[in-house]
């Protein structure tokens, strides 16, 4: 087992956002800043991490047919210890990303890796898979946040860039502004990839 | 017969020692969380309110504002800030059902004479850069000084006094609608509320 390659593949190769499409609920709705794309990433990771543990050590004791009922009482047990814990001793992070922490549960992305990856493979490829993933994810997320930021609000993690005469493009702050710079971005990454072969 | 109570014992146990696990993190963090969430209205009770000595949260008048869909009472708490023993400002919290997404909290202060000291937004769902401008400093500042009969409590394209966000004009309206419906309440129950003993004394 390759852990490097466990690890480096969820970065680019098998992105989740941009290759996988995986996620896309919190992709789209939580990118409306550089911040928050970047907070949500950060807890997904956490959360896919103790999930792909948690799971490639029980791998042989979950039987195949109630699986997906064991992993989802899995993952949202993780989901909710992480809500408590970053309510009781990080609540300005708690405030920033409250709303969507919940939404980490149904990250399809989480269910995903359980499935295809820590239920077939033990702790230690899990874990890098899990980190891989997550951190391709959290990177996914900020890129897009910080398109979208950037272009609708003028700045970028809150600090203007353009000065007081630009006018933002607001529509990219908005739901559709979501799916059109989700959508250029991965034209611009398949057009890359197309000119590397 | 078999192979199916064991599929219903596993997933019974993994149940179980995850339920355990949720009671004792619930179990840790509940006394920083209560902690942290009172000194969350402390902050904004300050924030809005004139210097005080005393602790508002601990001081407060509770009264009732209507019923809800389903019949239980709806309180609004007035806490009371004092210096020196002197009632010097009080602060309740409204909400504005109106905005452009879900409700906007907000933690208004007041002097004795019903004139707002401050506000304070304390949760919002409003688009970032747009709507969320209404957390700024400048337009928070409008409503220091004001009363209820000093200014036209609309936006200024409604014809009011009031500034509203460029492209953002339903935000701002549902906070000064807000605003104002709070201060129409302490007006109409004043009384109540500056002389009654409260929970304090």
């Amino acid at each position: 087992m390759n852990l490097v390659r466990e690890f480096s593949k969820g970065i680019w190769r098998e992105n989740a956002v941009f290759k996988l499409v995986l996620g896309m609920c919190p992709t789209l709705a939580v990118t409306t800043s550089a911040e928050n794309g970047l907070g949500m990433g950060l807890a997904t990771t956490f959360v896919l991490l103790c999930s792909n543990a948690a799971i490639a050590l029980l791998r042989g004791v979950i039987p195949a047919k109630v699986r997906i009922p064991a992993f989802i009482v899995i993952i949202a047990s993780f989901v909710t210890v992480v809500q408590l814990c970053m309510e009781a001793y990080v609540y300005d992070l708690y405030k920033a990303l409250g709303i969507f922490i919940p939404l980490i549960v149904v990250n399809c992305l989480i269910l995903g890796r359980a499935e295809a990856f820590a239920s077939k493979n033990p702790l230690l490829p899990s874990l890098a898979d899990g980190l891989g993933m997550g951190l391709g994810f959290t990177l996914s997320l900020f890129v897009l946040g910080a398109v979208r930021e950037l272009f609708g609000s003028g700045a970028i993690l809150g600090f203007s860039l353009f000065g007081g005469g630009y006018i933002p493009f607001l529509l990219l702050i908005l739901p559709p502004g979501a799916f059109i710079s989700l959508g250029l971005l991965l034209a611009g990454m398949n057009r890359f990839e197309a000119s590397r072969r | 017969m078999k192979e199916l109570s064991r599929l219903a014992l596993v997933l019974t146990i993994i149940a179980a020692a995850a339920g355990l696990i949720l009671s004792l993190v619930e179990g840790v963090t509940r006394a920083p969380i209560a902690e942290v969430r009172r000194q969350e209205t402390l902050k904004a009770l300050r924030a809005v309110l004139p210097p005080i000595d005393n602790a508002p949260d601990a001081d407060n008048v509770a009264l009732l504002l209507g019923k809800d869909r389903k019949g239980r009472d709806l309180l609004r708490t007035f806490y009371r800030g004092k210096l020196e023993g002197k009632l010097a400002g009080i602060a309740f919290k409204v909400v504005a059902p109106d905005g452009y997404s879900g409700n906007i909290e907000i933690m208004v202060g007041v002097d004795p004479e019903g004139r707002v000291v401050g506000i304070e937004i304390l949760t919002h769902a409003e688009t970032p850069g747009l709507g969320s401008k209404i957390t700024a400093p400048v337009f928070k500042d409008q409503f220091r000084g004001k009363g209820l009969d000093d200014v036209d409590w609309r936006v200024k394209k409604d014809g009011g006094s009031f500034d509203q966000i460029t492209g953002a004009t339903v935000s701002p309206r549902a906070v000064v609608q807000a605003v104002k419906i709070g201060l129409e309440f302490f007006r109409e129950h004043r009384a109540q509320i500056v002389d009654s003993k409260g929970s304090a004394e």
